[in-house]
C-alpha cells in the first residue's frame, strides 16, 4: 500500500499482522503489543524488521527495553478526535530518545498531519478512500508555530 | 495592548486560508460533516437552532477601537446588525453563513483577530481581570502572562484534541478574584513570595453539570516555569481524561478521582523532565512582552479620589453611575468605568453595530482607544480622566449603556437559552427580561446592593447559574419549561457552589420565586450594608425555604 513517510507519498512494503495470522519467516511485519510481548523471542529471530501497534492507552515509557528491536512504532488512532497519540509521539521522541519510524495508523486526517509531524511522527497510514496528493497539502497549512515541540518553533522566542 | 508583528500576521493568515480550504472541502463533499465538525469548532463555528454561530476570540477581553469598529463592520455586513459578549470575554455573532466565514476571517485578521480555539475540546480563549492594568489591588498587570500563555496555546500540536474543552483564567489582585478563578480547568493567581513574582496553579474547576471549586496544586511557581508546568498539567489531562463519556471528560473529574495529592505527583513528575527545557521563560521574553502592556499616556494629574467621591454624592443619575459603574484607577486622575449592557429590553450582552461604532470612538476620545470585556458581559474603558466622567455619562446614557446597574441584580449573566441554542431545555432571555422590568427601580436595586444573578438555559450552566448569588436553571420538565432556584453561589475567592432548596417552578412563577427571596433577605439582613451573600450564609437555608414553599412538602429536587 501507499503511505505518506517524510512528507513524500512511498509504497510500503510492511504488512500488518493479525493476533491470529502465521507469522512469515521474513519480510518486515507489524504486530499488536500484545502478540509482541506473548511471542518476544520468535519475533526477533526473524530475518525482518519488525515493528508494534501500540494502543493510545499505554505510557510508551513501559517500552523502554523494547525500543531498540522495533524498527516502527505505530500508534493508533482510533478516532480522529482522540488526541492521546500526540502526547506518545512526543514521549517517544522526547523522553525515550527513540530513533525509528513512528507511524500513524487509524483514523488519521490530513489536518491532522502537521501537528503529528510536529509531535514525532514521520509516517501516516491513511484512511482508505483518502487522496494522499491531497493530503500533502496539509504539512504547507502553518509556516508559523509557537511552541518548541519535535520541531523548534518558527516564531522566535524574544523578537 | 499586544500588537501583532509579522509572525503572528502570518498566523492569523494562514489560518484564514486554511479554513477557508476546510470549507471548500466539505462544500464539496470531500470532507463529511463528521469530519468537518471538529475542524469548524476548532474555529469557534456552532451549528445552532437557526443558524451557524460564530465566536471570536478577545483574547483576555482586551479589545481595542479599531477591533470594535471591525466587529461592528462584521455584524453589519453578515450579521443581523448586533453581536453577542460572552462569559469568556469573546464575542459571537449568530447569524452568519458558512460561505461567508473565511472572508470575515480574512477581515479579522486585518485587525489582529482571529477565530482559533474559541470552541472545541483544546485550549480557549484565556481569560483575566477586565480591570487589569487599572486596578489599585493587582500586584503587577496578568496580562503578559496571559499573552505568553495564548501563544503557547495557539495551535499547540500535542493538545488539539483534548478529552474536552479547557479553560484557563489569570488574575493578579490577591483575595480580590474577578476573573471566576476557582472555575477554570487551571486557575493562575500571581504572587509574590520573599520577593519573587511567581503563580499559585489551581486545577480542577469548573461548572457544567458537575460544579467543582478548583484544588491548588502549587502554593509558588516561578514564573520562568508558567508555560512549562501548564504543559506538563496538559500532558496528564491529554493521556488520562477520560473519553469514554463526555460529561466525565473535564479535568475535574480526573482531579477528583486521583485526589488532588495524586494528581500533583503526576504533574510535578512529568514538569521534572521539562522545567529546564526550552519551554522555560527567559527574561528577555517576559520583559518582551511586559513592554506591550505598559500604561497609555498618562497626563499628569492630581489625585481625583475626593473628585470622584463628591460626584458619587445625591440620587441624580450621574451619582448612581458614579456610585455603581466606576471604579478607582491606580493611576492618578483616571477612573475605570464600566458600560453596562444589562440595559431592560435587551438580551444581556448584545451591542448593535451602530453602539458598537460610537462605543469606538468614545473609547478614542475618553479612554486611549481602549476596552475591555468583561465575563459578566459588560464592556470597560478602563482609562477615564475623572474630569471627563460627568461628560462621558452623557454620551454612554444616550447610547444606553449607562444604566447604573453594575454589580447589582440586574446585572445578570445570561445564556443565549432556547431562543437559539440547541443544547438548550428552556428560554433563558426572556426571564433575563421580565426581572429586569420587574425590578427595574434602580432605588430598590440599590438598597438590596451587590447581587450576583446568573440564568442557564440548561445544565451546561453557561449562564454560570451555580455561582450566582441566586441562581436559575432552566429545565424541560415533561415537555413544560421549568426553572431551578439556587441560593449562596459566588465566583469569587470566597466561591461557593449554589443549592437548590426545593421544587423548580414553572415560567410564570420564577421571577414571583426571586422576589420573595428578596424580601426575605430584607426581613434577615442585620443592616442594609450586610450583603445577600452574607445573610444568606449567616441564615442558612432554611428561612428561605419556608417563604418560598410554604408548609408544601419539600420535595427532593432530583425528582423533580
Amino acid at each position: 500500500m501507499q503511505i505518506i513517510r517524510k512528507r513524500s507519498i512511498v509504497d510500503d512494503g510492511w504488512v500488518h499482522l493479525a493476533d491470529g495470522d502465521v507469522v512469515p519467516a521474513d519480510g518486515d511485519v507489524l504486530v499488536s503489543l500484545d502478540r509482541w510481548h506473548a511471542e518476544r523471542e520468535n519475533l526477533l529471530g526473524r530475518s525482518g524488521r519488525l515493528g508494534v501497534v501500540l494502543p493510545n492507552t499505554i505510557d510508551p515509557r513501559e517500552l523502554a527495553d523494547d525500543l531498540p528491536h522495533l524498527a516502527v512504532v505505530a500508534v493508533h488512532f482510533p478516532i480522529y478526535r482522540d488526541g492521546r497519540g500526540f502526547s506518545i509521539g512526543r514521549l517517544l521522541r522526547e523522553r525515550l530518545r527513540y530513533k525509528g519510524e513512528i507511524r500513524a495508523v487509524g483514523n488519521v486526517l490530513r489536518d491532522q498531519l502537521l501537528f503529528m509531524e510536529r509531535c514525532g511522527f514521520d509516517a501516516y497510514e491513511l484512511q482508505d478512500g483518502k487522496n494522499l496528493e491531497n493530503a500533502l497539502e496539509g504539512f504547507e497549512d502553518f509556516s508559523v508555530t509557537y511552541q518548541d515541540a519535535i520541531t523548534p518553533r518558527s516564531a522566535p522566542r524574544a523578537r | 495592548m499586544y500588537r501583532y508583528d509579522e509572525y503572528d500576521q502570518k498566523l492569523v493568515r494562514e489560518r484564514a486560508a486554511q479554513f477557508r480550504g476546510q470549507v471548500e472541502r466539505r462544500l464539496s463533499g470531500e470532507l463529511t460533516e463528521d469530519e468537518f465538525k471538529p475542524l469548524r469548532l476548532q474555529n469557534g463555528l456552532y451549528l445552532q437552532l437557526h443558524a451557524y454561530m460564530l465566536r471570536i476570540a478577545v483574547p483576555y477581553g482586551t479589545l481595542s477601537s479599531t477591533q470594535l469598529r471591525k466587529l461592528a463592520h462584521i455584524a453589519r455586513t453578515y450579521d443581523r446588525g448586533y453581536g453577542h459578549f460572552t462569559t469568556r470575554q469573546n464575542i459571537q455573532f449568530n447569524w452568519p453563513k458558512l460561505e461567508d466565514i473565511p472572508n470575515i476571517l480574512d477581515e479579522l485578521a486585518d485587525v489582529e483577530m482571529h477565530a482559533i480555539q474559541t470552541s472545541g475540546n483544546c485550549i480557549r480563549n484565556i481569560t483575566t481581570d477586565p480591570f487589569a492594568g487599572t486596578a489599585r489591588d493587582e500586584l503587577e498587570d496578568p496580562r503578559p502572562y496571559c499573552e505568553l500563555a495564548r501563544q503557547w496555546s495557539t495551535f499547540h500540536p500535542e493538545f488539539a484534541f483534548l478529552p474536552r474543552k479547557f479553560k484557563i483564567a489569570f488574575t493578579a489582585s490577591g483575595e480580590n478574584d474577578r476573573a471566576a478563578m476557582k472555575f477554570h480547568d487551571i486557575g493562575v493567581k500571581l504572587v509574590e513570595k520573599n520577593g519573587e513574582r511567581g503563580f499559585e496553579i489551581w486545577v480542577g474547576g469548573g461548572m457544567g453539570r458537575t460544579p467543582v471549586i478548583s484544588k491548588q496544586i502549587r502554593d509558588f511557581l516561578p514564573r520562568e516555569h508558567l508555560i512549562s508546568y501548564l504543559e506538563a498539567v496538559l500532558r496528564v489531562y491529554n493521556r488520562l481524561g477520560r473519553r469514554d463519556n463526555i460529561y466525565k471528560a473535564r479535568i475535574k473529574i480526573l482531579v477528583n478521582e486521583t485526589g488532588p495529592d495524586r494528581f500533583r505527583e503526576m504533574v510535578e513528575a512529568e514538569w521534572e523532565d521539562t522545567r529546564d527545557s526550552s519551554l522555560r521563560l527567559t527574561d528577555a521574553e517576559i520583559e518582551r512582552m511586559r513592554g506591550f502592556f505598559t500604561a497609555p499616556n498618562y497626563e499628569s494629574l492630581p489625585d481625583s479620589d475626593n473628585l470622584l467621591a463628591q460626584l458619587r454624592e445625591g440620587a441624580s443619575a450621574l451619582a448612581r453611575w458614579a456610585r455603581n459603574n466606576v471604579m478607582l484607577h491606580k493611576q492618578a486622575g483616571y477612573s475605570a468605568v464600566t458600560l453596562s449592557l444589562k440595559e431592560p429590553g435587551t438580551p444581556p450582552g448584545d451591542l448593535s453595530d451602530a453602539q458598537m461604532d460610537t462605543v469606538a470612538e468614545l473609547a478614542d476620545r475618553y479612554s486611549f482607544g481602549e476596552l475591555s470585556v468583561t465575563h459578566v458581559q459588560n464592556l470597560v474603558f478602563p482609562h477615564v480622566k475623572t474630569s471627563d466622567l460627568e461628560a462621558l455619562h452623557g454620551e454612554l446614557a444616550a447610547l444606553g449603556v449607562a444604566t447604573p446597574n453594575v454589580g447589582r441584580l440586574n446585572d445578570m449573566i445570561c445564556c443565549p437559552g432556547l431562543d437559539f441554542c440547541n443544547l438548550a431545555n428552556a428560554r433563558s432571555i426572556p426571564v433575563a427580561q421580565e426581572i429586569s422590568e420587574r425590578f427595574e427601580n434602580i432605588d430598590y436595586q440599590d438598597d438590596l446592593g451587590e447581587l450576583a444573578l446568573k440564568i442557564s438555559g440548561c445544565i451546561n450552566a453557561c449562564g454560570h447559574h451555580h455561582v450566582g448569588h441566586i441562581g436559575i436553571l432552566g429545565i424541560d420538565k415533561r415537555g413544560v419549561e421549568h426553572y431551578q432556584l439556587m441560593l449562596g453561589g459566588s465566583a469569587g475567592d470566597d466561591a461557593s457552589i449554589g443549592k437548590i432548596l426545593g421544587r423548580s417552578f414553572p415560567a410564570d412563577e420564577i421571577v414571583g420565586a426571586v422576589e420573595k427571596v428578596l424580601k426575605k433577605y430584607v426581613d434577615l439582613r442585620e443592616s442594609p450594608e450586610e450583603p445577600f451573600l452574607q445573610t444568606y450564609r449567616r441564615v442558612g437555608d432554611d428561612p428561605f425555604r419556608d417563604t418560598l414553599y410554604g408548609d408544601v412538602l419539600y420535595a427532593d429536587h432530583s425528582k423533580t
